[in-house]
């Protein structure tokens, strides 16, 4: 990887706040009739369900929430969304968690959103996601070696089909005013 | 027939055979397709976890170039992830005046603003509703007759904003698979989660689920995609799929079955790009393997069947 990147978007109190505020919003009206739950495919490896966690939100109990990982089990699938009798945006919701959890600078937020972080750098250096480049830089963040091994056959495979490429440079820096002005709103929202 | 064409990192990427095939494909339907000029990423699922301005900003700029510089014109979309993500913009940026205010400000860091009149559409609405299955079905010169082909949805392009079919019971490729001259593979999996990109990071997860699509599909000759990410899953990790319990299914872009029907050819298709089209597979659907076996209703194994 090339270039100066940030490595994180600083932490403010008063996006954790908004964050939060929103959040209760989101699930205030949830009846706790567990359809959510059912629904959520990836639900048997989350060791506080959704139903739970929007119970906990509307107690107060956000830090139970964000010790658990749950919340980074969420594919963004939407099923949840789809069927909640009571219309609440639960994948947004399941956002806000992974960006409140980043913003308490929660070890599980560095292992758990280091494939996000990687994707938005790698968007902010090349305008366009660069597979290659954002796995790499995916590793770095994780820093276990055992990982990237674990992705070998995958690589290999990707390359036998040459469908592994180097950075496409057309874009390159095409965001970066956006990045930084979003970066300023952010924090100082 | 014109529309701006954005095709997403992915396409340019590993899904090279799906811009590929979508772009032969629409312009034999006489669609055209113009690029987004200096179109850049959406965001994919990514944004949202790490920041919710640039979740709406990333995609509303190449909609504000389509606004600006192309006349506004619709915008089609063939990755789920990018559809949703601009599709998101009007929804929920237009019409909030605060959000879009915002979004608005970070847009003018790099000079734009968008107002919000471009539509977005995905190539299944296009198909269906533009261009339309007659003419689909026109342009067949090789019929799939006998092939069973599961369509896969996958989540993003119904959920949570069901444009153009119903996102608990998607039927919207099955005209377009019949006009192909294909029968539809009755399952339950189609419209089930892929896993996404839980498959980087918490892999025993997103591998259970493909495994539970790929059994679903255990009688279909051929799952078919519209969604790059959707399509690696479901292929790329069918080893891994198989130790879960699960069984190897040939994956292919809708875009792919629709050219070989064309005509087109696999070369021309890209098939070898695929992973799971192994050279048996290729003979298979060249050799049209499954129409003889099923005339002789003798039950073999497909994947038996060696040239
Ligand atoms: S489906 Fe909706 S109302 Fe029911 S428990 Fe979940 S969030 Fe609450
Ligand atoms: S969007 Fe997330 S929480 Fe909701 S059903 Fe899908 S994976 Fe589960």
């Amino acid at each position: 990887m090339s270039g100066v990147i940030k490595q994180t978007w600083s932490p403010a109190t008063d996006e954790y706040q908004s964050t939060l505020i929103e959040l209760k919003d989101m699930v205030s009206a949830c009846m706790q009739c567990g359809t959510c739950t059912a629904s959520c495919p990836n639900g048997f490896a989350m060791d506080v369900t959704p139903r739970r966690m929007w119970r906990m939100i509307q107690f107060g109990m956000l830090d139970q929430i964000l010790e658990s990982r749950a919340f980074w089990y969420c594919s963004s699938c939407y099923m949840c969304t789809l069927r909640c009798p009571r219309g609440l945006k639960l994948t947004s919701a399941m956002g806000a968690l992974k960006r409140l959890s980043r913003l308490d600078g929660s070890w599980a937020a560095k292992k758990n959103g280091a494939f996000y972080e990687a994707f938005m750098d790698n968007v902010e250096v090349y305008g366009r996601a660069q597979e290659l480049s954002l796995m790499n830089r995916y590793f770095l963040k994780r820093k276990n070696p055992a990982l990237p091994l674990s992705f070998i056959p995958l690589g290999m495979k990707l390359m036998g089909k040459g469908k592994l490429h180097i950075p496409n440079r057309t874009q390159r820096g095409r965001l970066k005013a956006m990045f930084a002005k979003a970066r300023e709103m952010e924090i100082s929202s | 027939m014109r529309y701006a064409y954005y095709p997403g990192c992915s396409l340019l990427e590993s899904a090279q055979e799906f811009d590929v095939s979508v772009r032969a494909v629409m312009e034999c339907l006489g669609v055209t397709l113009e690029e987004i000029p200096n179109w850049t990423c959406c965001g994919a699922s990514a944004a949202e976890p790490v920041s919710k301005l640039m979740n709406y900003a990333l995609p509303a700029r190449n909609l504000a170039i389509v606004e600006k510089e192309m006349g506004g014109i619709d915008v089609l979309a063939p990755c789920s992830a990018c559809y949703l993500n601009l599709l998101k913009v009007n929804k929920e940026v237009i019409g909030s005046r605060e959000l879009h205010g915002k979004v608005n400000e970070v847009l003018s860091a790099s000079g734009q603003r968008y107002a919000g009149n471009v539509k977005v559409l995905h190539l299944l609405d296009v198909l269906l509703n533009d261009v339309g299955v007659k003419l689909v079905e026109e342009k067949v010169t090789d019929g799939l007759k006998g092939m069973k082909v599961a369509p896969y949805y996958g989540c993003q392009i119904l959920r949570p904003y069901a444009v153009f079919d119903d996102p608990g019971k998607p039927t919207s490729m099955e005209p377009v698979l019949k006009a192909l001259g294909a029968n539809v593979y009755e399952w339950d999996y189609g419209n089930r989660c892929c896993g996404a990109s839980l498959m980087v990071g918490h892999r025993d997860v997103a591998i259970r689920s493909v495994a539970e699509i790929l059994n679903g599909a255990s009688d279909a000759d051929v799952i078919v995609t519209v969604c790059p990410l959707c399509q690696m899953n479901l292929e790329a990790y069918q080893a891994q799929a198989v130790k879960a319990g699960g069984v190897r299914v040939p994956v292919l872009y809708l875009s792919q079955l629709m050219g070989l029907a064309f005509g087109f050819g696999e070369d021309v298709m890209q098939l070898k790009k695929n992973l799971t089209m192994t050279a048996g597979v290729r003979d298979m659907i060249n050799n049209k393997v499954w129409s003889q076996l099923r005339q002789t209703e003798s039950g073999e194994e497909l994947t038996g069947v060696e040239p």
